[in-house]
């Protein structure tokens, strides 16, 4: 990839080599953990420990936890809160691993600036000042020649809301995460334009008391979002039947009672089925149906052709299970839990898909049901109060106009779109702000990312990792980890209103700071002083704790807070009257907001592309001990997963004469080839037309000294997108690899470049 | 008393987190581990088992590695836990060769060291590290003489194994199965 | 197909993915102390049967390889120590059932009886030798006047270490392929094959010669008895005992056990050694080198070998 005015530059220089030292001495004492005296060192003396609240920033379901140290002061170790239905006083492996980010001696740990030092671009070592007036002045340059609107933030995790606040005092409302078009965004479009609300997160699916759930490419398990994994084993206990829908022989199908190894990319077509069994066999919930749905006559027109007979051809899956599992999730209903899965943008239809699932379990009568979905509740907290914002004069819909009109959320994509110039866009955008989110490895058709940063003025990135966007930006900005620092109340919708403070467990190492202090600084240089009318957060945080009827000493010695729940009951009484946010009033079988904006009402069957001779379709996911790539640096999660490894069938691996354990390439069908090679682990849990990997890896930042040249990207071999046309999504299971045992010559001094420049 | 622990491979998801919650709990090194996960896959495509254990010591009532240590560092102590005292340890490494289960590792620091059933934690009145994180609740941890602990209910309702029982070590981890 | 991994842990060096905890220090360890009762067990033995002064290399020129042998020995186990300040703990207790614990005493006893041996043959052999202090020369006079006792201990001290060096192994159960009661004896034999062959070189008695040769000869014979007897009570045996003998019918260990220990250091040596009595002019210093060679080779095939036999799941 050839990029101009924004080399990739690796950090490096003295600056880091001086911070080379202190790391080793770092490495050292946490490799010394076990030195000193060893007189109880298998038996550690029990002695009590000072502990903090906090919660978990590894993934985005926040658990809360307390952090220990120990004698020397040092955090020791993070465990879950007892109190908190997040996580029920357990963490998972990443969030008890969390620790490692704390310690990573390879953290960001200055304020870098590019500048030009004799024909080529570096990073010089920064104060903050220094760094915020770079920033300062080229916002103020933004706004002035294109109008603040032209600024984006991209932030995924915490400290975004801090963020947003200046970006929109600053005047852009452009905020935008991942966790959207890359993510549950078809999801939360389908469920609202179905039941009016969305599944949120924490899903508000009440898996502990379901007889029956049925996963669809949601692979709990693996995809450690703790609440459900803990929920899930708790109805393994209770007897409840599982079904999984997965090509893959995953952990949760190995835990199910009906496994369905469904031919990638038919899930539609099966979905289709089971809403004409459940319809023709008159398997639905009758009242319910009747009391709150619109458009049953419709749909049951609508899918008289979807048999099980016509699934089988599509989905390989026989008749007689899909009756048979109909049959099942009918017996349990209403405590059935058709999941909506996360993790949803796939192939381009998702919404569609999703669709299909949120009609399903309105037929069997589950939402708003026990063992179904809940209905969530949370606090109010007012925000620390701040003059209005300026009004943006223009907003990403005028951006790209008649698209994604369904989208609840700003497209990440979209952004990305409107970065890059071109003829038609009325304005584009001029700066990025990237907070917590590795671009690089996150979004698909990584050319088209590059293009954008390469077209942009000013790209600040917030991390506290060398991650690979960080060697595009103009500044680094160096946050202090999770552990380290304050942010806002976790305020989550679940069965009772909820609310976790963290607190720094320690001083931010180097010379890192938190978000909402970058936040405020950087408002200040901006002339925003107006908006940051407080001494630091504790303030903020105290005042708002206040209006709820707690406050910040409260909450340091307690963590996790529960409220009663304000409004309704956690179910629908039986017979209850309820009107759903929709345009009818009812839960939309036939969807009135998709046919008004020209969508298809119900969902329609479309086959999608299929591997072609000699290609494999490239399947990933979650692996529990990591997150994306975030983790992938982490020394303790490191330990327990170095790399990612390439899944094959053994039918696969016959032909191709590869052996367990041997490291082959991988080429797309656009002809890219993975930067590193990838180490093969022949397993009859995958198909034989699809390869499996965990995403995440394959990091080609050697800042990483961990995750550099480790397992390989998927990232990088999904150029294929598939857009949802409803909401934007990105759907990218559409990509087909090839195996390369020996990496071609013409490759390989390719891949010497991306890694060397 | 004699303590013990159940573990439900139906439930288990072999997500590690019982790994690195000893790792951290007991300062084990990075790089070392006290407890670790086995997967086995048997069939073929679709027709599969899937089963995810998580090991440790099996704190044998019949330990080879107590029985071949020449200093008396490894022990039985209350409760039928095997222990290793670093200090009377002189890091011949007969025992690492005695374990069946390959269930102890050398400490970089010359000791041999292995899983305690986090006896520290226990003596208070807590659980061990790696059950009391568990997110799917698989682990189980008590009294085999108290009828009434979670793991004696456990291998009473169950069907259980144990491993490598013919070595003779009469082990004290049950695998439900 | 069926796959079994270790998805996360364990795979700690020294252990994973193949135990190597003991390296070539146990395995020196095991034939100097070999060496040193097969060289012990003869003098004593020999001079409790009034050989004294026929078989003057048994009895008096043989042992003072043995307290060098001993010292090396220990000196090879200390290296192998991991937590080598605490050496001393093992003579803080004594541990019946553990095979390194009375190895160590027995080691213990051992080094010093043949150090004391050796001290009270020094002056026959070197007639100037002076001890310099007049208590010495009282002790010496003590242990001459009781050196019957002092061969009577000798002799069982000397078999058990031999006998040690092969039970410290086949001790332990978790490692198939020395998990067999052959290999106590087997040890045994072979360091007494080596302790006849170094009496063989040394001596220059032609009838001391002839009866060791023939010694050396009877102890091959068994110690190929007794290998043959392990493998087929490997193989009669369970499953995971079938597998470690496997490593040496066509493992990974098959070419250098029976090229390097089996021909090279038992066959070939014993051809040898026969012609020789037949009257053939052979070098002896050949057939006993390539002896030694097929100790150090048996000692140090076991050891690695054992460890990468293991139970499987
Ligand atoms: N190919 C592929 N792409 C995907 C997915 C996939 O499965 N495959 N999954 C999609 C999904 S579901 C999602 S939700 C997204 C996730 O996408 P991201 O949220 O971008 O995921 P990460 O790779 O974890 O990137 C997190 C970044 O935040 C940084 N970071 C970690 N902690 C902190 C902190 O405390 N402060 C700051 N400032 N930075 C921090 C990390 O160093 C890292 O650079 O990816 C999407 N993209
Ligand atoms: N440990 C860990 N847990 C995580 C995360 C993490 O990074 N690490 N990330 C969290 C986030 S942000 C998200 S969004 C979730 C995502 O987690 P999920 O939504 O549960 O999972 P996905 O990654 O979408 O799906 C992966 C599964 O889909 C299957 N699959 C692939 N193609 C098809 C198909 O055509 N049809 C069907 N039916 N299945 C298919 C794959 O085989 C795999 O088992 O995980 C969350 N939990
Ligand atoms: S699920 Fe795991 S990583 Fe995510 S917040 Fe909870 S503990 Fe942290
Ligand atoms: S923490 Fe629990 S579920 Fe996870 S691997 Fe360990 S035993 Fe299994
Ligand atoms: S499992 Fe190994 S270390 Fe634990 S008691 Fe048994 S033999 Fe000893
Ligand atoms: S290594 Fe330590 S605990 Fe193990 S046998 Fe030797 S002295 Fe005993
Ligand atoms: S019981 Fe304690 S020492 Fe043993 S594996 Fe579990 S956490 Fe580790
Ligand atoms: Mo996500």
């Amino acid at each position: 990839m050839k990029t101009n005015r924004r080399e990739f530059i690796k950090i490096s220089g003295t600056a880091v080599g001086a911070a080379a030292i202190g790391a080793s001495t770092l490495t050292g004492s946490l490799f010394n953990w076990a030195s000193g005296s060893i007189l109880n060192q298998s038996v550690p003396a029990p002695t009590f420990l000072e502990r903090t609240p906090t919660y978990c920033e590894i993934c985005f379901w926040k658990c809360a936890g307390w952090v220990t140290k120990n004698e020397d002061g040092e955090i020791w170790k993070i465990e879950g809160h007892k109190d908190d239905p997040h996580c029920n006083g357990r963490l998972c492996p990443r969030g008890t691993g969390g620790v490692g980010m704390y310690y990573d001696e390879d953290r960001l740990k200055q304020p870098l600036i590019r500048v030009e030092e004799n024909g080529k671009q570096v990073f010089k070592e920064a104060s903050w000042e220094e760094a915020f007036k770079v920033i300062g002045n080229k916002m103020k340059a933004i706004k002035e020649k294109y109008g603040p609107e032209c600024m984006a933030l991209f932030t995924h995790g915490s400290g975004g809301k801090f963020l947003g606040h200046m970006l929109k005092a600053y005047g852009s409302p452009h905020i935008t995460a991942p966790s959207f078009a890359q993510c549950r965004g078809p999801r939360e479009v389908a469920f609202y334009s179905t039941f009016g609300e969305g599944v949120l997160s924490p899903e508000r699916t009440d898996i502990r008391d379901t007889r029956c759930l049925v996963l669809i490419g949601s692979h709990i398990g693996e995809n450690m979002h703790n609440g459900q994994v803990q929920e899930m084993s708790e109805a393994i206990d209770k007897g409840a039947t599982i079904i999984t829908v997965d090509p893959r022989f995953s952990t949760a199908a190995s835990k199910s009672k009906f496994w369905l190894p469904i031919k990638p990319s038919t899930d539609m077509a099966l979905l289709l089925a089971w809403i004409n069994v459940i319809i023709t066999e008159e398997w639905y919930d009758k009242p319910y149906v009747e009391k709150y749905t619109f458009g049953f006559d419709q749909l049951t027109t609508h899918i008289q052709t979807y048999t099980p007979e016509w699934a089988y051809g599509i989905t390989s899956i026989e008749p007689k299970t899909i009756r048979e599992t109909a049959r099942e999730m009918a017996n349990a209903a209403p405590a059935v839990i058709i999941h909506p899965g996360r993790h949803v943008t796939w192939y381009g239809d998702d919404t569609q898909r999703l669709r299909a699932v949120a009609i399903l379990n309105a037929l069997l009568g589950s939402w708003g049901r026990r063992g179904g979905f809940y209905f969530p509740d949370k606090v109010s907290v007012p925000d620390f109060p701040h003059p209005p914002y300026p009004e943006p004069k223009k907003t990403w819909r005028d951006l790209m106009p008649g698209k994604y009109n369904l989208a609840t959320e700003i497209v990440s994509n979209g952004i990305c779109d409107a970065t890059i110039p071109s003829p038609e866009a009325a304005c584009n955008f001029k700066g990025w702000i990237v907070n917590g989110t590795n671009l690089i490895h996150t979004l698909p058709d990584q050319k088209k990312t590059l293009a954008a940063i390469e077209a942009l003025e000013l790209l600040v990135v917030i991390d506290t990792m060398p991650m690979e966007i960080t060697g595009y930006a103009d500044v680094i900005l160096p946050e202090c980890t999770y552990l380290e620092r304050y942010d806002a109340i976790r305020n989550s919708p679940h069965r009772e209103p909820v609310i976790s403070l963290r607190m720094p467990a320690t001083e931010p190492k180097y010379n890192s700071k938190p978000d909402w202090w970058i936040a405020k600084e950087l408002g200040k240089e901006l002339g925003l002083d107006a908006y940051f009318q407080y001494k630091d957060i504790e303030e903020v945080l105290d005042w708002e704790l206040k209006q709820i009827g707690s406050s910040l000493a409260e909450m340091q010695k307690i963590g996790v807070k529960k409220f009663n729940r304000e409004y309704d009951d956690l179910y629908l009484i039986d017979g209850q009257d309820f009107e759903f946010n929709t345009n009818t009033g009812k839960i939309e079988l036939y969807s009135t907001e998709m046919a008004n904006n020209g969508f298809d009402p119900m969902p329609v069957y479309t086959p999608h592309e299929q591997p072609p001779a000699g290609f494999y379709r490239l399947n990933y996911g979650r692996a529990p001990a990591h997150t994306f790539s975030r983790t992938s640096n982490n020394p303790n999660l490191v330990d327990i997963m170095p790399e990612n490894e390439l899944w094959v069938n053994p039918k696969v691996a016959k032909q191709w004469g590869i052996k367990n354990g041997q490291y082959v390439w991988l080429k797309n069908q656009d002809e890219i080839i993975s930067s590193f090679s990838i180490k093969v682990r022949i397993t009859e849990r995958i198909r034989w037309d699809s390869v499996y990997m965990a995403h995440g890896f394959g990091h080609s930042n050697k800042k990483l000294t961990r995750a550099f040249g480790k397992g390989a990207s998927d990232t990088e071999l999904i150029s294929n997108v598939k857009i949802d046309p409803i909401m934007g999504g990105t759907g990218m299971r559409s990509n087909f690899v090839t195996l390369l045992t020996k990496l071609p010559e013409k490759a390989a001094s390719e891949t010497e470049k991306t890694v060397e420049s | 008393m004699r303590y013990a622990m159940a573990i439900d491979t139906k439930k288990c998801v072999g997500c590690s987190d019982c790994v690195v919650a000893c790792q951290l709990e007991n300062k084990v090194p990075i790089g070392y581990c006290r407890d670790w996960i086995v997967e086995t896959t048997s069939g073929t495509y679709p027709d599969l088992t899937l089963e995810f254990r998580s090991e440790r010591c099996h704190h044998c009532a019949n330990a080879p590695c107590v029985r071949c240590c020449p200093t008396g560092a490894s022990h039985i102590e209350e409760g039928g836990v095997v222990l290793v005292t670093a200090e009377k340890c002189i890091g011949c490494g007969a025992c690492i060769a005695s374990c069946p289960y390959d269930a102890r590792y050398p400490h970089p620091d010359g000791y041999v060291d292995k899983c305690t059933f986090c006896i520290h934690k226990v003596r208070k009145g807590e659980q061990p590290a790696c059950v009391e994180v568990c997110p799917t609740h698989c682990l189980y941890f008590g009294d085999l003489d108290d009828p009434n602990s979670d793991v004696s209910r456990k291998i009473k309702e169950r069907k259980y194994k144990r491993l490598k029982t013919e070595a003779g070590t009469d082990p004290q981890l049950y695998f439900l199965i | 197909m069926e796959e079994e991994i270790i998805i996360s842990g364990r795979l700690n060096e020294k252990v994973d993915p193949l135990l190597h905890i003991w390296g070539w220090e146990i395995a020196f360890y095991l034939f100097a102390g070999g060496l040193a009762a097969g060289l012990l067990f003869f003098a004593s033995l020999s001079y409790l049967r009034g050989k004294e002064n026929d078989y003057t290399a048994t009895v008096k020129w043989a042992p003072l390889f043995a307290p060098i042998l001993l010292v090396l020995g220990l000196g090879a186990l200390f290296l192998d120590l991991h937590h080598k300040l605490y050496f001393w703990r093992l003579y803080t207790t004594i541990k019946l059932q553990s095979p390194m614990s009375w190895g160590a005493w027995t080691l213990m006893v051992i080094t010093p009886l043949s150090i004391i041996w050796c001290a009270t043959f020094i002056r026959d052999i070197y007639p100037n030798w002076d001890w310099k202090f007049k208590f010495l020369y009282q002790i010496e006079n003590f242990f001459i006047k009781y050196r019957k006792v002092l061969a009577w201990v000798m002799v069982f001290y000397s078999a058990i270490l031999g006998i040690y060096t092969g039970i410290l192994l086949s001790a332990f159960n978790a490692r198939p392929l020395w998990n067999t009661s052959i290999l106590g004896p087997l040890f045994l034999a072979s360091g007494l094959s080596a302790g006849a062959a170094v009496i063989v070189a040394l001596t220059k008695n032609e009838i001391e010669r002839k009866f060791f040769s023939r010694i050396d000869l009877i102890i091959i014979g068994v110690e190929l008895f007794f290998i043959i007897h392990m493998f087929m009570g490997f193989l009669a045996s369970t499953q995971v005992q079938i597998e470690a003998a496997q490593l040496f019918l066509g493992g990974s260990y098959t070419l250098p056990f029976w090229i390097f220990v089996v021909f090279i250091g038992m066959l070939v040596p014993a051809l040898l050694e026969y012609l020789e009595l037949k009257g053939q002019k052979i070098p002896v210093i050949i057939p006993v080198a390539l002896i030694l060679f097929g100790n150090v080779m048996l000692r140090f095939i076991i050891v690695y070998a054992g460890q990468a036999s293991r139970y499987l799941y």
